[in-house]
């Protein structure tokens, strides 16, 4: 099952990075598209995938749990091999088309590793979130339910607040406040790291000393990688110490 | 030395400077020679300052001659008509914070000619005060400006009128270039790069033209203010990043034409208060934060054929007020089709998103840039304009770059 799926969304991205070269006609312009794509899509199919499997391989999972076999090495090793799998494909679907469209002498380089770095982070993220979510919940519909839920929190609801936030407290100074909202939500911190490169220039119009510490030099990259880095670790951590236990 | 006094006839004579020559400094030869010799300075290094040159010479430098004023005050002052210099190497101008101590000073002097000469270690560069009809072509000046207010201009023209300043390449001044109350000046194939403050800098200079210059990397760019007729061809403005920073600032200038420029990777690229009856005509802007920001007060200005790729923010504007024209532009951010395959989009383009509104309001709001929430608001504004003003459209826009 696993398998099948990977090779659709593989062929998926493959096809999407094809399409998007040929309408645009350009590689700058085709990454810019492709941020939007990475920032929304990547985390939902991941959502959704891992939910999806989780529930499907329940049965053979429990029968497994019966074996000799360490707890954590069973649900770590089906979490790599669903996000493994995905990330792969994202990086190959993607990849592919614009290697042969010359990325490597288009100097849109720097920014393309970016994005395929972001998804892989927002692939291994979600698919965390979403075995988390599934693990602690037996209901099936329940679970999709609230993966889903999740994943439109984190990347509409999340934002519409954190506006509504900014513009009701706007006399006061909010720019520490506002990048701190940023590390809470992996969508937006993957966005933020995008920025980074394609909209520099204008984030660098804002007066603020910390904004302009953070995205003027090198640390606004170091913190963000960071946070993904604990983002994906944090997950992941609790992945296994539920599994360890959780009865069955 | 009376030998000499005696071939001084109506000739024009060459007089040679070098350590081991009869004359050791350029002062004694300016002294010793008649209207219109030339003073052939042979490499060296000539610790001078004060040079005051009071009848037309032309004094040329051979193999780069070193005049090195030693922080004594200004180097070379131009009190005549019809003088040139070439081919000199100056360094050490003196600072005072009570003149402008130049490399060179052109005082109310005609017909006069400044060209391959490298100032280094400066205060003011060249100098032209109340000059007219001259030429400033192909000089390097590089200073080492840390601070604005004990740093000098580049090239400086004060009440000048009629004058060529071509080829020049100026870094790490305080004003690249600057003008002020100056007429009819044509500056062309200038690079003015990393100043502290302006690369070009000019207020109350009128029918000026500026042709094919590259600004990049200084302060705060390039500003504009206060004058009729200019035209500005072809320049390039790059990299000038800051919260107070534009590829060009343009501040109560009328009837200009602004056509063929560059703006990439500016923080804004052009920004305009109180300007009208502007033409902007295939200009590219490429990659801005804001590609235009519009102040208010700027009625009649035209925009056409104008090629906006892949800015954050093609237009900001403050007010609900338009009476600006954008008309057959290209905008990378169009998504509109063109069914009868005219070139032009049949749905019209709004450059202004709520977002910049929003932004515009409340600047931290910034780091919601391309979020998708920010999307899906921005696309109901374009259904139903409530916040932007619902006139500023461009009604033909281009599916195709203009080239």
């Amino acid at each position: 099952m696993r398998s099948r799926w990977s090779y659709v969304y593989f062929l998926f991205y493959l096809l999407l990075g094809f399409v998007l070269l040929f309408l645009n006609n350009e590689l700058s312009k085709a990454v810019i598209t492709l941020m939007n794509v990475i920032i929304v899509l990547v985390p939902l199919i991941g959502t959704i995938f891992g939910v999806m499997y989780y529930y499907n391989s329940k049965e053979f999972t429990e029968l497994l749990l019966a074996q000799p076999i360490k707890r954590s090495s069973i649900f770590l090793g089906q979490y790599l091999g669903v996000a493994g799998s995905l990330t792969m494909s994202l990086v190959l679907g993607l990849g592919i088309p614009f290697v042969l469209y010359g990325l490597f002498q288009s100097n849109a380089i720097w920014d393309f590793s970016l994005l395929l770095i972001t998804g892989a982070f927002l692939t291994l993220i979600f698919t965390a979130l979403a075995f988390n979510i599934a693990l602690s919940n037996e209901n099936k519909i329940k679970g999709f339910g609230y993966a889903v839920l999740a994943w439109l929190f984190l990347a509409v609801i999340y934002d519409g607040l954190f506006l509504m936030s900014l513009i009701v407290f706007e006399e006061y100074p909010l720019d520490s406040l506002s990048l701190a909202a940023t590390m809470f939500n992996p969508i937006d911190l993957s966005r933020t790291l995008i920025l980074l490169k394609l909209d520099i220039s204008a984030l660098l119009g804002y007066t603020g000393a910390i904004f302009k510490q953070f995205f003027g030099t090198g640390l606004g990259l170091v913190i963000s990688i960071c946070m993904l880095l604990l983002w994906t670790v944090l997950p992941i951590w609790r992945l296994g110490h539920i599994a360890k236990r959780k009865d069955f | 030395m009376p030998a000499l006094l005696l071939v001084h006839n109506m000739r024009a004579e060459t007089i040679s400077v070098c350590s081991s020559c009869t004359v050791t400094s350029i002062k004694r030869a300016v002294m010793l020679s008649a209207d219109y010799d030339t003073i052939l300075v042979k490499k060296g290094t000539y610790r001078e300052f004060n040079i005051q040159i009071n009848k037309p010479l032309t004094i040329k430098g051979e193999d780069y001659p070193i005049i090195d004023g030693e922080d004594q005050g200004e180097i070379i002052t131009i009190l005549s008509d019809n003088v040139t210099i070439e081919g000199l190497f100056i360094i050490n101008v003196g600072t005072s914070y009570t003149a402008d101590y130049a490399a060179i000073r052109v005082v109310e002097s005609e017909n006069f000619l400044i060209q391959n000469v490298v100032l280094e270690k400066l205060f003011f560069g060249i100098y032209l005060e109340k000059a007219k009809n001259g030429r400033v072509y192909h000089n390097k000046i590089i200073g080492d400006a840390v601070d604005e207010y004990n740093s000098g201009n580049g090239i400086q023209l004060w009440y000048s009128n009629n004058i060529v300043v071509e080829r020049n390449i100026v870094q790490h001044v305080r004003d690249g270039i600057y003008l002020e109350f100056s007429d009819n000046i044509t500056i062309e194939n200038n690079i003015s790069s990393d100043n502290l403050r302006y690369g070009l800098h000019f207020m109350f200079s009128n029918d000026d033209v500026y042709k094919d210059n590259t600004f990049e990397n200084n302060g705060a760019g390039v500003a504009v203010m206060f004058s009729k007729r200019i035209k500005m061809l072809g320049n390039v403005f790059k990299k000038n990043w800051g919260a107070a920073s534009f590829g060009v600032l343009l501040k109560e200038i009328n009837d200009a034409e602004i056509i063929g420029n560059t703006f990439e990777e500016n923080t804004v690229g052009i920004s305009i208060e109180g300007s009208n009856r502007i033409n902007y005509l295939r200009n590219n802007f490429i990659n801005n934060g804001w590609a235009i920001k519009v102040r208010g007060a700027c009625y009649t200005n035209s925009f056409v054929n104008n090629n906006f790729m892949y800015n954050s923010f093609d237009l900001a504007y403050n007010s609900k007020l338009n009476d600006n024209i954008f008309e057959q532009n290209y905008w990378s951010n169009y998504t509109g089709y063109d069914l009868d395959k005219n070139g032009e989009g049949d749905v019209p383009y709004r450059p202004v998103k709520l977002f910049s509104y929003i932004v515009n309001r409340t600047p931290e709001t910034i780091i919601l840039l391309r979020s998708l929430f920010m999307d899906i608001i921005d696309f109901s504004e374009k259904v139903s304009p409530v916040f932007t003003p619902d006139e500023l459209v461009d009604a033909k826009p281009l599916m195709h770059k203009f080239k």
